[in-house]
């Protein structure tokens, strides 16, 4: 039997946007183990439920994380609305759908810009980001922030999307998907990209089950879970096909977010097309929330929870967050086992890990 | 589709272990387990789901009270077990991979849980 070495892998990492400690236990160039550790930018967020109003809450959920930092807020303000049983505005319902896809757009744009400077295809990594420019650019034009947007509130949005700003976007969606088609044309089919993911990381359908894998990591073990369908927000009147894969590996992992980078931009569209029309934007809760509500809402990594619990009284009780990230851990260290070292930086990339989420 | 927020059932310590091996004999998936800290006891929600469908599981445990971990039923139960015990306290026993206070790296022991309570 050969010598077992131990090498640490994080906090600082080339690969790491954040920081995320592994020890990876190897024999000769293989891991047969890896423990990971995490709590270097923990904020304890949740704790501030404890001393914020329930409307002010809202803007301590987007500052869990900025990339996911609408959907954080939308999460929440759905988790309460859901247990005050407010019905928002029909038009709040489309534009927080609008918002929420172009935060998967930046997203996935940012992990496969990522992705490629992981496997050093630095031309790659830069157009990936280029685009994802354009994205940000539409989000700072409509909310007045590129990362936190600040216009959820509970009861609706406080932002409308003008016409103009209408034409400007789906402007902006007609360039992205032109010049993203090369782009994912390249991840897809190029050999450089296939050599270092195909029959990398495999997690079976079965193995996503039984370690609970979430988002994109589970779509692509070919299992069909998607909870943009269990229709909140105005997903209940768009139409669209949950992304899947069944080959299992890190190849597939991308197959499926690029598929998704698509799709969004489809729904973006759907949405602008449905939209009604209206001046409401928000509607003013009555009393102060009492009762538990769980919510769940698919976050560009996979499905996160917000778990509130109200006591008739203006300060929540509890406020609890699950992210996908946390979620996708026990998964990662079940891709890593028996990976070669060297595939390590692209196999953690493959879960597009968010640490400040997980850390809350 | 059915509003399954609400689907959150009030268990005791004792059906814990027996409620998660009727899960993972039905095939369901562990979503997520969390702890929050209540006055004098701690409040821990563990949620399985098959795809939309999803339970929750609520029970409340005293600060001393020893919670059987369901690693051994749930892998990835691992996780979030060890962040009950290293955020909040909660006295799990025979987690399957337990970090002893070192999956989070943080300097304060147990920040969640208020000095004095305990």
């Amino acid at each position: 039997m050969s010598k077992k070495t131990i090498i640490p892998f994080g906090p600082q990492h080339p690969v790491l946007p954040e920081p995320i400690h592994l020890d990876l236990v190897l024999e000769d160039e293989t891991v047969v183990d890896a423990i990971p550790s995490i709590g270097f930018i923990h904020r304890g967020l949740e704790s501030l439920v404890e001393k914020k109003d329930f409307n002010e809450m809202v803007y301590v959920a987007e500052r869990v994380c900025g990339i996911c930092s609408f959907m954080h807020g939308m999460g929440y303000c759905e988790a309460v609305e859901h247990l005050m049983e407010v019905e928002i505005p029909d038009r709040a319902k489309y534009l927080r759908t609008v918002w929420c896809e172009f935060s998967r757009l930046h997203s996935h744009l940012l992990w496969l810009g990522l992705l490629a400077d992981g496997f050093g295809f630095e031309a790659l990594f830069n157009e990936a980001w280029r685009i994802r420019e354009k994205v940000l650019d539409m989000v700072e034009l409509t909310t007045g922030g590129r990362l936190i947007s600040s216009v959820n509130r509970v009861g609706g949005v406080l932002k409308d999307i003008t016409p103009d700003m209408q034409k400007a976007m789906l402007d902006a969606v007609d360039k992205i998907e032109k010049e993203l088609k090369p782009v994912a044309n390249t991840f897809l089919n190029d050999y450089t990209v296939k050599s270092r993911l195909c029959g990398s990381g495999i997690l079976s359908k079965e193995d996503a089950i039984a370690l609970g894998a979430c988002g994109p990591m589970m779509r692509a073990s070919g299992i069909e879970v998607d909870m943009r369908k269990t229709g909140y927000a105005a997903y209940d009147n768009i139409d669209f096909d949950v992304i899947t894969s069944n080959d299992c590996d890190g190849y597939a992992r991308c197959q499926v977010r690029i598929g998704e980078l698509f799709q969004s931009i489809n729904i973006v569209r759907q949405a602008f097309a449905k939209m009604p029309e209206g001046e409401e934007l928000s509607v003013k809760p009555k009393g102060n929330p009492n009762g538990e509500y769980l919510m769940r809402v698919e976050q560009p990594r996979g499905e996160a929870f917000y778990y509130v619990e109200g006591s008739g009284k203006k300060i929540l009780d509890r406020f609890r967050v699950r992210t996908p990230t946390f979620a996708n851990l026990a998964p990662l260290v079940h891709t890593l086992k028996g990976a070669p070292f060297a595939d390590i930086p692209l196999l953690v990339l493959t879960i597009d890990p968010c640490i400040s989420c997980t850390e809350r | 589709m059915e509003d399954y927020g609400r689907n959150i059932v009030e268990i005791t310590t004792d059906q814990l272990v027996i409620v998660a091996s009727e899960e993972r004999d039905k095939n369901h998936r562990l979503s997520q387990a969390c702890a929050s800290y209540v006055n004098d006891k701690y409040e821990l929600l563990y949620t399985f789901s098959d795809g939309y469908e999803m339970t929750t599981y609520k029970l409340f445990v005293g600060l001393d009270e020893e919670v059987p971990s369901i690693s051994r039923i749930f892998f990835p139960a691992f996780t979030y077990e060890n962040e009950m015990k290293e955020l909040f306290g909660v006295k799990i026993m025979g987690i399957v991979t337990d970090y002893n206070n070192k999956f989070y790296r943080i300097a304060k022991e147990t920040p969640f849980l208020k000095k004095g309570d305990k």
